[in-house]
């Protein structure tokens, strides 16, 4: 139902009259700006930020650079590239703000599901796999297991686990009578990791949390308590690259609720188009750091915005 | 040429409406090009009209009265066989919390319920479904082993299921990316052992309200490996509005039966196409 063709197909059908008439008309460029928006839809770009993506482009498109070029079709792809790169790659280049006195404290925050807690693991792999000595935090108290889950992980990735809190679990959990609520005190065990760091000398801590929704303002404060009280050099949004529209809603009420510093892309080893890579970088300007691309402790790499800009319109 | 009397930025509204709700752009399109060919036949003029005629559209659409219950649910024989559900999706869209909540709402109707835990790679997978089971007062049939034969587990949980006589038996797998045909074929193979020993009534899509058209390959590629008989659309709670189930319903022909509302144990709900719509519209 959905046949996706590549950018440059769609364009090259759109301006397949052109050479006759060898100038373009302004329905030329309606029908190329038309195919684009298409395109950017179909990959999931959230509606707002196709809207003035495509008027830039437009502006640009109605230049010399695309009326002189000898195809002009491949000169309208060239722009797209180019802007979408830009866009991707605003502030992609800097690396982890690492602490000037360690630890260097980072904050995983993010919707259920999205891909904290196995990033939590490959950071940590990641990290020590470079030198240094991080530490795992369960600040999740709610998710049933979620402390469990985070044990399993740093055990694979050879990486120290603080879980003073047992959260929501049968075994030995006292409060298993509760799956879909909070227990304990998260904001206390992420405190209280910064002390052991100290005093252990681990230099990152990585602190994973329970996954909230966009509008629960509840847990949305709860997630800027934990914030305020460790003060993290880095809090990163780890969002799913096969999220559609909800994208842009979700991304402002997490960086309103907690003001995060850089995005983490999950699982982007499947065949998603990620646009709301796109829509988050526009909307909140924020760089994206890291793609998770796998359920493995390794699959994990710096994020590249060249890469993800032909992703996103199959160029 | 007749022409209808809304204007533009009208009709731009209602297409606004439909890609925002992750509906997608051909269907929002075609949504679009029926309501302006009905408006002109008509010779409608109000934008509200038009609002009323989407609804309309919109609920032909999703369904007003397909049959969205479970299997396991319908009135069977004394002596019939568990009702198997196996629940499948890609990572993370709530699979084992709608396990748990399912079972919940068997054990409510009087059911015996035993759950199977044939997610053996996730961390701590069985351990989760474990304290929903405890949670809801039913066993879990589990391996040991990280890493074990998945199959295996749901051959071992239908075997319990039958010895124990339960009612239904829920089997809660790992979640797979649809692109991964290794994974996909391992789901096949769950069901095929699952099947020496009792038929498998149910496999429940889980499908994430937040997933965009991504959606539709996910329920195209998991229709194919192992056959899909419901949808699952979870975490409207959120500020998602799950629209694309819409074209997954029309290209799979199978039901949305349940929805997903939060992370507890009753947030669970049976699909209801005019909340569904409104959600959409509102
Ligand atoms: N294929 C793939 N799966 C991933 C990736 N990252 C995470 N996952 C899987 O996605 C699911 C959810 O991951 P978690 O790390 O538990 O997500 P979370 O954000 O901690 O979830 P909550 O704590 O429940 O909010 C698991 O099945 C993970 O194995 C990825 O990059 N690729
Ligand atoms: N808000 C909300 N959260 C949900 C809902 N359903 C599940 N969740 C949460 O989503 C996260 C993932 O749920 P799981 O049940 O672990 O998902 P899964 O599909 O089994 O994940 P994998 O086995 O890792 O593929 C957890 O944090 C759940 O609590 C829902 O309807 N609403
Ligand atoms: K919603
Ligand atoms: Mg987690
Ligand atoms: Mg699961």
């Amino acid at each position: 139902m959905m046949a996706f063709n590549s950018l440059t197909d769609r364009l090259s059908n759109a301006f397949k009259n052109l050479r006759s008439k060898g100038k373009l008309t302004d329905a030329d460029i309606d029908g190329t700006i038309r195919e684009i928006r298409r395109a950017l839809l179909d990959a999931d770009v959230a509606l707002d930020v196709v809207r003035s993506f495509t008027s830039r482009v437009r502006e640009r498109a109605l230049g010399a650079e695309v009326s002189d070029a000898l195809n002009p079709a491949q000169q309208v792809v060239k722009i797209v590239n180019d802007e979408l790169t830009e866009i991707l790659g605003a502030g992609v280049d800097r690396p982890l703000n690492f602490a000037k006195n360690p630890p260097t404290i980072i904050m995983l925050a993010g919707l259920q599901g999205a891909g904290k807690t196995t990033l939590a693991g490959k950071l940590g792999y990641w990290l020590k796999d470079a030198g240094h000595t991080p530490l795992l935090v369960a600040a999740d108290l709610q998710r049933p297991n979620a402390v469990t889950q985070l044990q399993v992980v740093g055990e694979r990735a050879g990486v120290p686990v603080y879980a003073p809190e047992k959260g929501v679990q049968s075994d030995g959990g006292d409060e298993v009578s509760a799956p879909g609520e909070t227990t304990g005190d998260p904001v206390k065990v992420a405190r209280d990791s910064i002390k052991l760091a100290k005093d252990k000398l681990y230099d990152t801590v990585i602190i994973d949390t329970a996954g909230r929704l966009g509008v629960d303002d509840v847990l949305m404060k709860q997630a800027r308590d934990i914030r305020d009280a460790v003060q993290p050099n880095e809090i990163l949004f780890v969002i799913d690259a096969m999220i559609g529209q909800d994208a842009v809603k979700t991304a402002k009420a997490f960086d309103e609720g907690v003001d995060f510093t850089g995005v983490v892309l999950s699982k982007l080893d499947g065949d998603a188009r990620g646009g709301a890579a796109l829509s988050v970088a526009s909307v909140t300007g924020k760089p994206i750091l890291f793609a998770s691309t796998g359920e493995g402790l390794k699959d994990f790499e710096v994020f590249h915005p060249d890469r993800m800009a032909s992703r996103i319109l199959d160029m | 040429l007749a022409q209808d009397n809304i204007s533009e930025s009208d009709w731009e509204d209602v297409e606004d409406t439909l890609l925002l709700a992750d509906v997608g752009a051909e269907a929002s399109e075609q949504l679009v090009e029926e309501l302006r060919k009905d408006a002109r036949i008509t010779g409608e003029k109000s934008p509200e009209a038009v609002h009323a005629l989407l609804r309309e559209k919109l609920l032909d659409l999703v369904g007003r009265d397909m049959d969205r219950s479970l299997v396991a649910s319908r009135p069977r024989p004394e002596d019939a066989d568990p009702s198997v559900i196996i629940m499948v999706g890609v990572n993370g869209t709530g699979k084992t919390t709608t396990a748990g909540k399912l079972a919940r709402l068997f054990v409510a109707e009087d059911k015996k319920v035993v759950m199977g835990a044939a997610d053996t790679f996730r961390a701590a997978a069985a351990d989760q479904l474990e304290t929903w089971g405890s949670r809801v007062g039913v066993p879990v049939i589990r391996s040991d082993k990280d890493g074990a034969d998945p199959a295996s587990v749901a051959f071992e949980a239908a075997k319990a299921a039958k010895e124990q006589n339960a009612d239904v038996l829920i089997i809660d797998t790992a979640g797979r990316l649809q692109n991964k045909s290794n994974l996909m074929d391992e789901l096949g193979k769950i069901r095929r052992v699952t099947e020496k020993t009792l038929p498998v009534e149910e496999v429940l899509l889980v499908l994430d309200a937040t997933t965009g058209q991504n959606g539709m390959t996910q329920a195209k590629v998991f229709a194919e490996v192992i056959g899909i008989t419901g949808i699952v659309l979870t975490k409207l709670d959120g500020s998602a509005k799950g629209g694309i189930v819409i074209s997954v319903q029309k290209e799979l022909g199978v039901p949305v039966k349940l929805i997903g509302l939060g992370e507890g144990p009753d947030d669970l709900a049976p699909f209801d196409p005019e909340s569904f719509v409104d959600g959409i519209l509102d």
